[in-house]
């Protein structure tokens, strides 16, 4: 079997790799100049096991949001391409990438206007059946009702429609409709960052449960590294269309390799005024705005720790621990952990 | 004993849509606010905690109106003045910054033209005295080359730097009063981490009272010295910061501390979700507003209206369970 020796795909058994992202690049054209464009994924490569959760954390303009719909094959991308259980999703075309659909779903954070008004919530959740030509319509009707009770909502509202339910209820109905081609995998962008606290704890609970009752594989999207720290595994954070670091959530959150991952745990206010107040808030230069430039490390502008070799060149994913990489020079140095 | 207030906020009821059918978001709430000191308002969305902040400033549109209550700055009731005499107040007397600043400033006036704007309504200053003022304002806010930066549009600026625009407006004329409507919930954490610190760091500098509306309790706890709990249009606990998240007596209170802290909590405690959902305020619950969800609610609470108890000096809470087991200890 053909098989790069690549940095991540180290530790992890070839059958439990389920989603394989490898080289994913995206430019965007910019309006008005004529050659420029932006790179809103550059290079980006990681992997899902069966039954895990991976955190993709970053601010806005990160190229998330890209990412994940390069993930769905919503876009398509300049390079690269992503494989679900070693087939090559991205390059699959017509009915097979239809197939491989069924295996990958999405969740998006605004779910009244990610379901079709005008239709019932019954049918907005059997939708993806009818479009998979699964089932007749008693049947999808059937196990729309059945997916309902499974997110916690009464079967009988399947006849109602979707302005008549609460933002948490709609995002409920999203993750049924989510659920209704029995995916491995679901991709969940900023899914509860609209939420109120009391309902994201729900939501998060449901999604927790689901993973456990169906073995599902999650990508959790998020701008939020509180909620990220609670239900990923690992997490992955990404500045500027790269991934700087990526590794195990403890390794991640505690002994931070990368400045930038570092900077984003300190400015997280902690709810406990024993333990953090305004003046303990970590701050860092400048603003996410405007492009890396082109061969240097694209947080160097605002990195606190950067020293001679930061432009001179993008600094390449290496390895700091187990399972756990960070893009920095910093680390080449021998630094002493922790002290970022 | 705390410093004499520096706005008072009694019995304050403002409510959308008639008699039969309407809803009263604020209903009853009475607050104080001290100079030098930050008082959080938090509650989740819909507790009313922005059309209280919208009923400080007379800011309510129709359907809305203000039913009841009294609202004292300087010894006066801002509910009871005139509408011209009421915009002498805000801006001057009392600052705002808004949740959204691109929709808070006027896409076709420059940056600088917005604060001269601010300035010359209030005070008597020419054009250039108010264009230096909002110079030194822009700087003051941390606005880099700020001489440049004046005849810049809003489009021109990235979110913070907006807020920060914002803040500058809010406080040229020194007032007395900040209100800060969840100043930073659009933003990045690493730009909302410099905006708590500016907002704190000018509040201190001025000795302004900051009236500090989130649903962040991460925020609350930053930046707080005293912490309001707003649930379905009532206030239902006040108390200094420490207090409020180590010693909570209300079970809402109590409820949101633990879903925050199962959600953030390196410890992996267990996720505790507040079942159901905030009652619909047209046809609210009789007693008490957070018995249907309340984990520890008797009969009385079905039946009969909390009023904020006291716990101690300076804490307070709507809760039937503050006397009992005040009577236990």
């Amino acid at each position: 079997m053909r098989l790069p020796a690549c940095w991540w795909k180290q530790s992890c058994p070839l059958s439990d790799l389920l989603l394989q992202v490898e080289s994913l690049a995206k430019a965007f054209r910019t309006r008005g100049t004529k050659a420029a464009s932006v790179k809103a994924v550059a290079s980006v490569s990681f992997t899902l096991r069966r039954g895990e959760t991976l955190g993709l954390v970053g601010e806005s303009g990160c190229g998330k949001s890209t990412l994940s719909r390069l993930i769905l094959s919503l876009l398509d991308p300049d390079a690269g391409k992503v494989s679900i259980d070693e087939i090559d999703f991205t390059n699959s075309s017509g009915r097979a990438k239809r197939e491989m659909r069924r295996r990958i779903q999405i969740v998006f954070q605004d779910a009244l206007s990610s379901l079709n008004p005008r239709m019932t919530v019954g049918t907005n959740i059997a939708e993806p059946m009818k479009l998979q030509g699964m089932g007749s319509a008693a049947s999808r009707r059937a196990e729309a009702q059945r997916l309902l009770g499974v997110v916690g909502l009464r079967p009988e509202y399947e006849d109602r429609y979707p302005h008549e339910f609460s933002g948490g209820q709609c995002q409920r109905i999203a993750i049924a409709r989510a659920l209704i081609l029995k995916p491995e995998i679901i991709v969940f962008d900023e899914a509860v960052s609209a939420l109120d606290v009391s309902i994201r704890a729900q939501i998060l609970r449901l999604i927790l449960d689901l993973q456990a009752m169906f073995g599902l594989s999650y990508v959790f999207v998020s701008h939020d590294l509180g909620v990220i720290k609670r239900i990923c595994d690992r997490v992955a954070v990404m500045y500027m269309g790269q991934l700087v670091e990526i590794g195990p959530t403890d390794a991640v959150c505690h002994e931070p390799r990368h400045p930038y991952t570092a900077a984003l745990l300190r400015a997280i206010p902690i709810a406990d005024p024993r333990r953090m107040r305004v003046a303990g808030l970590g701050q860092i230069e400048g603003d996410t705005v405007g492009e890396a430039k082109p061969g240097s490390c694209a947080f160097e502008p605002r990195c606190p720790r950067r020293f001679e070799p930061c432009d001179k060149a993008v600094p390449a994913l290496v390895d700091v621990g187990p399972g756990h990489s960070a893009a920095c020079y910093l680390n080449s140095l021998g630094t002493p952990r922790g002290t970022l | 004993m705390s410093a004499p207030a520096t706005l008072a906020v009694s019995n304050l009821r403002t409510r959308f849509g008639g008699v039969s059918a309407g809803a009263t978001v604020v209903d009853g709430v009475s607050f104080s606010l001290q100079p030098g000191r930050t008082t959080a308002l938090v509650g989740e969305s819909g507790c009313g905690k922005s059309v209280t902040a919208l009923s400080l400033m007379r800011l309510i549109e129709p359907p809305g109106h203000i039913v009841s209550g009294s609202v004292t700055l300087d010894g006066r009731d801002l509910l009871a003045l005139d509408e011209r005499e009421m915009e002498r107040v805000r801006g001057a007397r009392i600052g705002m910054v808004f949740q959204d600043p691109l929709t808070s400033l006027n896409p076709a006036l420059s940056i600088g033209g917005q604060i001269v704007e601010t300035l010359q309504t209030h005070q008597p200053m020419s054009r250039a005295q108010a264009e230096r003022k909002a110079i030194e304002l822009l700087a003051r806010v941390g606005v880099a080359n700020p001489e440049q930066r004046i005849h810049d549009f809003p489009h021109h600026f990235s979110g913070g730097m907006r807020q920060r625009v914002l803040i500058a407006a809010a406080i040229s004329c020194s007032p007395s009063v900040i209100i800060a409507d969840e100043p930073t919930t659009a933003l990045d954490v690493t730009v909302q981490a410099k905006i708590l610190r500016l907002l704190h760091d000018l509040q201190r500098d001025m000795g302004a009272a900051l009236l500090l509306i989130t649903h962040d309790l991460g925020i609350v706890a930053a930046m707080a010295d005293e912490v309001l709990v707003m649930y379905a249009g009532r206030i239902v606990e006040r108390a200094d910061v420490d207090t409020l998240f180590h010693n909570p007596r209300h079970p809402y209170t109590k409820a949101l501390l633990a879903c925050v802290a199962g959600i953030e909590d390196d410890r992996r405690t267990p996720l505790e979700p507040i079942g159901g959902s905030a009652p619909d305020l047209r046809n609210p619950p009789p007693g008490c507003r957070f018995a249907p969800r309340c984990p520890s609610a008797q009969d009385i609470c079905r039946r009969q209206d909390q009023t904020l108890r006291s716990v101690c000096s300076d804490h307070e809470a709507a809760c039937v369970l503050v006397e009992t087991e005040l009577s236990l200890v």
